[in-house]
């Protein structure tokens, strides 16, 4: 932390003025305490204000996706369905899935630089609901889902997708998507405050999300791996919410595995929410 | 209104081995400004950590306003402001997003919050940089703004913890005027600092503390006398007066010399009175007998006992124990 900076020295110099202190220590009515809502959303609003000063940090929900999509819709399209629009409507609810997904694990990696700055011994010392200030990252971080799947919803249409379920259904699908990742976050926000350094999240997360998305039912149908793959591509959970965005978006929903979905969001909250809690209490 | 900020009774934090508090006891009067000294891993951020409830105590007990730091957190929280070592601010924020940020969470509306930023903005200096990322803010300005937060809540009590620690000295100099208008307004404040210099010139009491306990507490006045006034260093022309110059300094200052490698010079601790005037005259008087005997001098100096010679000095004497006990 060096002192004198170029940036200081061409202003006046500052002296303080102990009336001008004083008045702002004039002891005012002090607000109410604002609501466990609130208190997210003003968090909330920081991780925009944080977009809008640093817009580099939107390169993984914007052109991430786009390279997935367009990588393997080429790559495998001729090879897995005749042509590449036909795997398109296969495919783009799952590459979706996987994009999103994939960008969860920045949710830990921001937590841990964010803890690593100090800035959250000011939000842990003032007087307001404790998780707000996780919660409120995650708010942040739906946006950002919200934008990737946008994103890939528009390079998909002008690669030739149409989806059978029309807007109602590629909105209700993302919409799903986004819950589920909303909870399957609290998972990387607990590692953010577990792990040292950002780079072992990331190592953890790769770790974890990379067999997950990709021995799923993304890119190909199960039915064609071997037997014990099928086994644990049909218990992988990325399986059953790809299973579901499919049905939603192609106007069929399907209402078992939109169950499934619903219940792994609530048990993904229930647990990691309080496990992420008492790492951040401890913290 | 308590007349004591606060009380801690015997309070520890223990991380692995380390006892980094190790049986506390601190009573902190309100509204004055109470100087914690100490080295560098003598427990004092970890106590201040502890007193702002940002950590857990693993022994003993502590009050800040008559309100304990564990069962009632969320009471100590609203009528404490901590600012740290390393500033707590959202460094890809402007000054002003940083202020407003933390007035929402405190509660305010909008355009409360927004007022209440600039107010703290214009009375810090800040208003010109208002719209510049904290990243870009030199250390002075982040201090400035990282206390400005602090205080946003009105604060009865405000930890500063090594509030100047790698400033330079001007906004050391901004930042102990800020810290005599804040204890004047009424603010209780508890500061903890590695140099003595700041202790004296800020705190109306001050705690020394070593490994996680306290060593000595008193007025600046009390513990100097305790450790010695300072230190008179002449710096002879010829390097053969030296034993001469020393017995007429020992003489005059009422104490023997300390062995210095350089042999022109003369090193002399002065012992204390109580107070800073007393060690000036002696000193004074001193230099006037060395010129009258034809010694010529290069160089002098009076300096402050150093942290080094109050722990040397409360350490080396255990009566200064007894001392704090009372």
């Amino acid at each position: 932390m060096t002192a004198t900076t170029a940036t200081e020295t061409a202003e006046p110099v500052y002296v303080p003025a102990a009336e001008t202190i004083g008045a702002v220590l004039d002891p005012r009515e002090r607000p109410a305490r604002p609501s466990a809502l609130s208190a997210s959303l003003t968090f909330g609003w920081r991780a925009v204000l944080k977009i809008k000063h640093v817009p580099e940090q939107l390169f993984d929900v914007t052109a991430f996706p786009i390279m997935m999509t367009l990588m393997f819709t080429y790559l495998f399209g001729g090879a897995l369905a005749g042509s590449t629009g036909e795997y398109l409507q296969f495919l783009l609810p799952g590459i979706m899935v996987q994009s999103v997904v994939m960008t969860t694990m920045y949710s830990g990696l921001a937590v841990n630089i964010d803890i690593a700055k100090g800035v959250f011994d000011r939000f842990k010392s003032l007087p307001i609901w404790r998780p707000a200030a996780l919660v409120g990252n995650l708010l942040g971080d739906v946006l950002r889902y919200v934008l990737a799947s946008l994103v890939i919803t528009v390079v998909g249409l002008i690669l030739g997708f149409r989806p059978g379920g029309g807007v109602m259904g590629v909105a209700a699908g993302i919409g799903l998507l986004v819950v589920f990742s909303f909870a399957f976050s609290w998972i990387w926000t607990m590692c953010g405050l577990y792990l040292r350094s950002e780079k072992s999240v990331m190592g953890v997360s790769m770790l974890v999300l990379f067999p997950l998305t990709f021995l799923s039912n993304i890119f190909v149908d199960p039915s064609t791996m071997p037997g014990w793959l099928q086994a644990f591509v049909e218990v992988n959970p990325i399986t059953r919410l790809v299973a579901a965005v499919r049905s939603l978006m192609s106007g069929d929903p399907d209402m078992g595995e939109l169950t499934w979905v619903f219940i792994a969001t609530a048990a993904l909250l229930a647990i990691f929410g309080p496990l992420t809690m008492r790492a951040y209490n401890r913290k | 209104m308590t007349d004591t900020a606060i009380e801690t009774n015997g309070l520890v934090k223990v991380f692995g081995d380390n006892r980094a508090v190790d049986g506390l006891d601190l009573t902190v009067p309100a509204g004055a400004v109470f100087g914690v000294l100490g080295p560098n891993g003598a427990g004092k951020t970890t106590a201040v950590r502890m007193l702002a409830t940002l950590l857990r105590p693993d022994g003993g007990t502590a009050r800040v306003f008559g309100h304990d730091v564990v069962a009632e957190a969320d009471a100590v929280r609203s009528l404490v402001g901590l600012t740290g070592q390393y500033a707590s601010l959202d460094e890809d924020m402007t000054g002003r997003e940083n202020l407003v940020l933390i007035g929402r969470l405190l509660g305010f509306r909008k355009p409360a919050a927004r007022a209440r930023a600039d107010e703290l903005l214009e009375a810090f200096g800040l208003t010109a940089a208002a719209e510049r990322q904290v990243k870009n803010y030199s250390g002075g300005m982040r201090r400035r703004l990282d206390i400005s937060a602090t205080l946003l809540n009105t604060p009865r009590l405000l930890f500063l913890d090594e509030p100047t620690t790698g400033l330079d000295p001007r906004s050391r100099n901004q930042v102990w005027d800020i810290v005599r208008a804040v204890v004047s307004y009424g603010t209780t404040v508890l500061l903890t600092t590695q140099y003595l210099d700041e202790a004296d010139q800020l705190a109306s009491r001050i705690a020394v503390i070593d490994h996680g306990r306290l060593i000595a507490e008193g007025t600046p006045g009390e513990l100097k006398s305790s450790v010695g006034a300072g230190t008179v260093h002449v710096r002879l022309r010829d390097p053969g007066q030296r034993a001469d110059a020393e017995k007429l300094l020992s003489a005059a200052l009422g104490a023997t010399g300390t062995p210095d490698p350089d042999p022109r010079r003369v090193v002399i601790r002065v012992p204390g009175h109580g107070t800073e005037s007393g060690a000036a005259e002696d000193a004074a008087r001193a230099l006037s007998e060395l010129a009258a005997a034809g010694i010529v001098i290069d160089d002098f100096s009076l300096g402050q006992p150093s942290l080094d010679e109050v722990f040397l000095a409360l350490t080396d004497h255990p009566a200064t124990e007894k001392e704090t006990a009372a």
